[in-house]
């Protein structure tokens, strides 16, 4: 029985959607599910070591996605545009994760709507998530529920932006640090 | 037998805690790493590690940049051994092409990489070395890391950011006098090591500073996500050379090393005996590439504007501290959509609090300098 099947049963309800990519399984989950989930595939199929916790900011993937389906529909025939559901989550969260015992990795993912950007922390199941998350908080604003220490790692402090997201320009927008010191 | 370390409750009255701030720029620190710690004297109540300082957005950076652009990015994520960085990259990109790299290029990947592993633990036991007071063996490792270095850079002109390789294969094949070469260095890299060896592991001082300094369990390690020697010192045997492995790791024979303690010291050792292993594993792969025809071929049959479909894959490598991986997901474009590295030691220094708390400050450098942090690749 492959992996997927072996994820379908343990998740059941829970395993919205699948996606393959040479060999590299990953699946999506609710977002308010994510520590239920992540315990149930820890202890039923052994994946018990968290690679690494990152955030993606899908917000060009979809514009270009849609481009390009336009595109395709432009070319064949002028139908009526379809009607419009809502809009994608923006971001996404992946955890990936990985077996000791079979060397299987397997990458979870949520959505994460920018109206919405609390999401549980999974620190209490592996120490390895606290750096992960406070940098997807540092770079794309992602809090995490249930998290220690969450302040930026990467940038200082009083930065005003996160910098990952791709509305932030690559050459930054003149942030500079001021340091106050106290006599 | 467990370790009870004192924490901050322990203190009666917090107000006599001494706070001391290490670093940025510390000649003890690696690089920019800066870490604030409450002390009792010389114990350490708390310490707090503050990254950043070299925080160059090189994910932001990938993401404006095409497949091929990126390469000399990874050069500077962990400068001490740029050609494993490479590889990583190039075979995450490989993966999410499907490309199939020739079998000559990928020994010729393999031979760089250990070679660069050396180096790497090279450059940690020396400066462990040096930051535990033991000046000598830094010289009679680094004239040998020279010499590796020498043949980087007489393969392809660099000696520390190589950009070694392309997607697909690597640029050159290894120069005709490589194996000449390569047995000149051998025995004084193996006395080298040999006398590394004498000088500190049976060392009276070098014991006591290093033995049960910092020590770790296997369950720790595995929950802060810990790869490779500081995993492998714990006592948990662990390598993705053997684990899922990559090139011709599986037609080659070599150990692993593995700890007990996950103290200093057996990092220390665990990495001593990998230079052993990696010595082993280039003399096999100098066999396996002699037995290719000189005109094999060194690159796969790659398009000229590389675009790989959409998708996002994982690929991670063994690199000298540990599993090295890149996530890339691509939107079908020239450049990628979002790269994510995962460098091993930014695991390895979350957890920096709690292996050094309880210990003295001199063993927070001892510590810091046998976990190998690069700054370069922490930060990114």
């Amino acid at each position: 029985m492959g992996l997927k099947e072996d994820v379908q049963n343990t998740l059941g309800e829970l395993a919205l959607d699948f996606l393959e990519c040479q060999g590299d399984l990953s699946v999506t989950v609710p977002k308010d599910k994510i520590v239920e989930v992540l315990t149930k595939l820890r202890d039923n199929l052994g994946f018990n070591f968290l690679s690494d916790v990152f955030g993606v900011d899908n917000s060009v993937f979809y514009e270009k996605l849609a481009k390009a389906k336009a595109k395709k529909k432009k070319g064949e025939e002028d139908k009526e545009e379809e009607p419009k559901g809502p809009p994608p989550p923006r971001f996404e969260v992946v955890y990936l994760l990985l077996s000791l015992e079979t060397n299987k990795r397997l990458a979870v993912k949520i959505q994460v709507p920018e109206d919405d950007l609390v999401v549980d922390s999974v620190t209490c199941l592996w120490k390895a998530a606290d750096w992960p998350e406070r940098e997807t908080f540092d770079m794309f604003g992602i809090r995490f529920k249930g998290h220690h220490n969450l302040k930026r790692l990467l940038m200082w402090d009083e930065f005003p932006a996160h910098p990952l997201r791709k509305d932030y320009p690559l050459e930054g927008q003149g942030e500079e640090r001021i340091l106050e010191y106290n006599d | 037998m467990e370790v009870r370390r004192p924490t901050i409750e322990d203190w009666d009255n917090p107000g006599d805690l001494v706070t001391i701030n290490i670093g940025p720029s510390h000649p003890a620190m690696h690089g920019t790493l800066r870490v604030i710690a409450q002390t009792d004297g010389e114990t350490i109540v708390s310490a707090e590690p503050e990254i950043g300082y070299l925080h160059r957005g090189v994910e932001k950076l990938g993401e404006h940049l095409t497949y091929h652009q990126f390469i000399p990015i990874t050069d500077r994520l962990n400068y001490c051994s740029a050609i494993a960085n490479n590889v990583s990259y190039e075979m995450a990109v490989e993966k999410l092409m499907g490309i199939k790299v020739p079998e000559k290029a990928q020994v010729i990947r393999m031979i760089m990489m250990e070679l660069a592993r050396i180096a790497d633990h090279i450059v940690c036991i020396g400066i462990l070395g040096v930051d535990l007071g033991a000046f000598t063996p830094f010289f009679y490792l680094f004239i040998q890391r020279e010499e590796i270095y020498e043949i980087f850079e007489w393969y392809n002109g660099a000696r520390l950011t190589n950009t070694f390789g392309r997607i697909g294969g690597v640029e050159a094949d290894l120069p005709e006098d490589f194996e000449e070469r390569w047995r000149k260095l051998l025995p004084n890299l193996k006395k080298a090591i040999d006398e590394t060896d004498k000088l500190l592991t049976h060392n009276r001082i070098w014991m006591d500073r290093t033995i049960g300094v910092t020590a770790f369990s296997p369950e720790d390690a595995l929950s802060w996500g810990f790869t490779g020697p500081c995993l492998r010192a714990c006592g948990v045997k662990r390598d993705l050379r053997k684990d899922e492995p990559y090139c011709f790791y599986d037609q080659v024979d070599f150990e692993i090393p593995v700890g007990k303690h996950g103290d200093v010291f057996d990092r220390y050792i665990v990495r001593m005996i990998e230079m052993e292993e990696s010595i082993k594993i280039i003399d096999q792969a100098i066999k396996i590439y002699k037995e290719f025809p000189p005109d094999a071929p060194l690159m796969a049959k790659v398009p000229k504007i590389i675009k790989p479909p959409v998708g996002e894959v994982y690929s991670a490598i063994e690199a000298p501290n540990g599993e090295l991986g890149f996530w890339i997901k691509s939107d079908g474009s020239d450049k990628p959509y979002r790269i994510k590295i995962r460098p091993p030691c930014y695991m390895v220094y979350q957890a920096f609090p709690e292996l050094v708390q309880g210990e003295m400050i001199a063993d927070l450098i001892a510590c810091l300098s046998s976990l190998n942090i690069i700054a370069g690749e922490l930060d990114r």
